[in-house]
């Protein structure tokens, strides 16, 4: 068996605010083993980014609430002191950023950035921290290394920064990389280059991968488990294999079914999921997807666990359709056919 | 004002430049240009969809912008119903500007926040002097309901909408004049995917009642094919190609289309293993100092000597497809005859990969494509 780095379990986060609680991850269990690429999709407000943050402790706030554990090779995270994290944060677990414009400090060259990064965890000389520094950029494939590490990151194109923020997470060889939408400012030539570079970077380093992302195409690419979460939770979790070619939720159906295909005959009119996501202050009753669900009943009213009801061992899914009642409405809904209550 | 008597198209840019100066020193001299579209003629008929994709910095926002007149052109002309109004001052565009709106990308830059949703809708009829107080605020309400809104909603303040929403007030704005033409510049790629589909399909349902044209820019491949009648792809400021929207995708001729498409994920394991992905190499070249000859060479798989010499013209490859390249793609020996240009630089295999001249509407899939690295560019 693989390595265990990651046991995320009954991870809730709320935030008080003047509005009321927000119920930002309601119920989030996952586990990540060494190199392998966990992708988490879901909408804005479905919790993915708090998820992350909070694996690295960037949520703690006297108006933030935890509940259950993160542990991370055996140790809980969100007991751990602000201190000990320090040493975890950028060593041992590394961020990407979804915008490479706001995160790399604008005052500060490129190469400096990284320099910094490295002397704060692994205090060696600013020497051999830049030679480090220069070799990174070149490994996540910056053209002339050594003269555009003193480039300020205004210098940079889009796809370059998020080159540089790559390699900066890189720099401490971190057993775990969380990247947060790292591809959703780029275009998608650029977006190419640096999935193949995260590909590439988990067999060199053999780090593991989170990769959130709303984007399902993304994680098609690079994901060997997929979580998908709607409104702070899971509503379904398998392999990719299984997320994608036999999914149960029907927010999953309708993720798939509104994205418009290449590689399929373009539909008369696309799949949408009608109304927008709850707010999180106020969450429905029952299951969290009813109001916007074309195939809701009376059941709906109470909450569904998120448990194994296919097959495929480990396939979780929240929602009480039982499996027939799916597959004969599932195809008619992600090719957005019919609209009709199940 | 009357249907276009002589057939043409609602709108045209013909040998459209825009050039942006960079300024420097004391007596702000111009030291450089920034070359955004350079020589870009294409037009759009009325009712009809116009696709406009490419990387960032392209051109394709400053070419949209062009055409509504938001920038006055450097060098080139806009015609719109057959006037020409390229150069024409703000005084005499003002009466224009009924007829063509912009749509923006994102819906939390392009409301007012200090206005109410009423205001802003209400705001273009009042400028324009249409109706009285109360005619104008029956029409906003029932243009709120047109694009999915409450007309309760008449007095509440943008900050209370959701993205998805605003961008349908930004919809309902543009709406108001009851234009001809509306530029939408990205109107989706700020707002979840669920929402997207929603989006799109109220642009489609908006065109078919009100007989609108559209010119949707966009960089997602995948949405521009689902509302495009014709699709037009830019590269550094220059058109490259353009191609009714189908067989865009099923026969891409210039080898960056063929890139593009290859660059977009397909939601779909086994396909997205199956096919071979071209990865471009490096980033778009600055466009104040774009590359000589063809201005794609220097990240093309097929590149030779003539593409860095001799910059390709756009060429007609029959059914209404247009290219501009040195080594096409998917293109058949009895075309590549026809077509003078491209003859002397394509090689004997061209016709390996390539489809019959006229595919017909029912197409093989896109992807996997047949690997095209196997026809041989010398």
């Amino acid at each position: 068996m693989a390595e265990r780095l990651l046991d995320v379990k009954g991870l809730k986060v709320r935030f008080a605010t003047e509005d009321g609680t927000v119920h930002a991850v309601d119920g989030v269990d996952f586990e990540l083993d060494r190199g392998k690429v966990l992708g988490i999709v879901g909408e804005s407000g479905s919790g993915k980014s708090v998820t992350a943050l909070t694996i690295l402790g960037l949520t703690r706030d006297r108006n933030t609430r935890f509940e259950g554990e993160v542990d991370y090779k055996g140790q809980n995270l969100l007991q751990m002191s602000e201190s000990r994290l320090r040493d975890v944060r950028g060593n041992e677990i590394a961020m990407i950023f979804q915008d490479p414009m706001t995160s790399l400090n604008p005052v500060y060259n490129v190469g400096d950035q990284i320099v910094e990064a490295i002397m704060t965890h692994e205090g060696t000389t600013k020497k051999d921290a830049r030679r480090r520094a220069v070799e990174l950029l070149r490994q996540v494939g910056i053209p002339n290394a050594q003269q555009r590490a003193s480039d300020y990151p205004h210098q940079f194109s889009g796809g370059m920064r998020q080159r540089a923020m790559i390699a900066m997470a890189l720099s401490c060889n971190p057993d775990v990389l969380i990247a947060d939408e790292p591809t959703t400012a780029l275009d998608v030539t650029i977006q190419a280059q640096i999935l193949e570079l995260l590909d590439n970077l988990r067999a060199d380093f053999d780090s593991s991968v989170i990769l959130i992302t709303h984007d399902l195409g993304v994680v098609a690419e690079v994901a060997d488990e997929i979580i998908v979460m709607y409104a702070g939770r899971v509503v379904e979790r398998g392999s990719k294999r299984d997320v994608f070619y036999d999914p149960q939720h029907p927010y999953t159906w309708g993720l798939l079914g509104s994205i418009p295909r290449l590689d399929r005959p373009k539909p008369k009119k696309l799949h949408s999921i009608e109304g927008t996501p709850p707010s999180l202050i106020n969450l429905p009753r029952g299951c969290k997807f009813r109001p916007r669900c074309p195939h809701a009943f009376d059941k709906c009213q109470e909450e569904p666990e998120l448990k194994n009801r296919v097959e495929s061992a480990g396939h979780l899914d929240r929602c009480w359709l039982s499996v027939d009642e799916k597959r004969g409405v599932r195809d008619r809904t992600i090719s957005g056919e019919a609209r009709d209550v199940a | 004002m009357s249907e276009n008597l002589n057939g043409g198209p609602l709108v045209e840019v013909q040998h459209l430049k825009k050039y942006f100066p960079i300024r420097k020193g004391v007596l702000s001299r111009e030291v450089a240009r920034v070359h955004a579209v350079d020589d870009v003629t294409v037009g759009v008929a009325e009712g009809e969809t116009l696709g406009l994709v490419g990387e960032s910095g392209c051109g394709k926002s400053t070419l949209g912008r062009c055409i509504v007149r938001l920038l006055e052109p450097t060098a080139g002309e806009v015609v719109f119903e057959g006037r020409q109004i390229g150069k024409l001052g703000a005084r005499s565009l003002r009466p224009l500007r009924r007829q063509m709106q912009m749509i923006f990308q994102d819906p939390y830059a392009s409301l007012n926040p200090r206005k109410r949703v009423g205001t802003i809708i209400g705001d273009p009829m009042r400028i324009h002097g249409i109706g009285d107080r109360k005619e104008r605020k029956e029409a906003v309400e029932e243009l709120l309901e047109k694009v999915g809104l409450s007309p309760e909603h008449y007095n509440r303040f943008p900050h209370e909408f959701s993205g998805g929403q605003r961008q349908r007030i930004g919809v309902a704005r543009a709406l108001a004049l009851r234009p001809k033409l509306i530029v939408a510049d990205e109107p989706v790629s700020a707002l979840d995917v669920s929402i997207q589909a929603q989006m799109v399909n109220l642009l489609e349902e908006l065109q078919d009642e009100f007989r609108l044209t559209y010119v949707f820019i966009a960089h997602d491949l995948g949405v521009v094919r689902h509302v495009s009648d014709r699709i037009a792809v830019m590269y550094l400021g220059k058109l490259v190609e353009l191609s009714p929207a189908e067989e865009l995708y099923t026969r891409p001729i210039m080898p960056y289309t063929e890139a593009l498409l290859s660059a977009v994920p397909i939601p779909d394991p086994d396909l997205a293993e199956a096919r071979e992905r071209i990865v471009l190499e490096g980033d778009v070249p600055s466009p104040i100092n774009p590359p000589s000859g063809c201005r794609f060479h220097p990240r093309c798989r097929y590149a030779t000597d003539i593409c860095s010499e001799v910059e390709p013209p756009l060429v007609d490859y029959g059914n209404e497809h247009f290219a501009a390249c040195h080594h096409p793609l998917n293109v058949d020996k009895a075309t590549l005859a026809r077509v003078e240009a491209s003859q002397k630089y394509t090689p004997e295999a061209a016709d390996e990969g390539a489809l019959p001249e006229d595919p017909g509407r029912e197409k093989s899939q896109p992807v996997p494509r047949r690997d095209s690295s196997e026809t041989p560019h010398p």
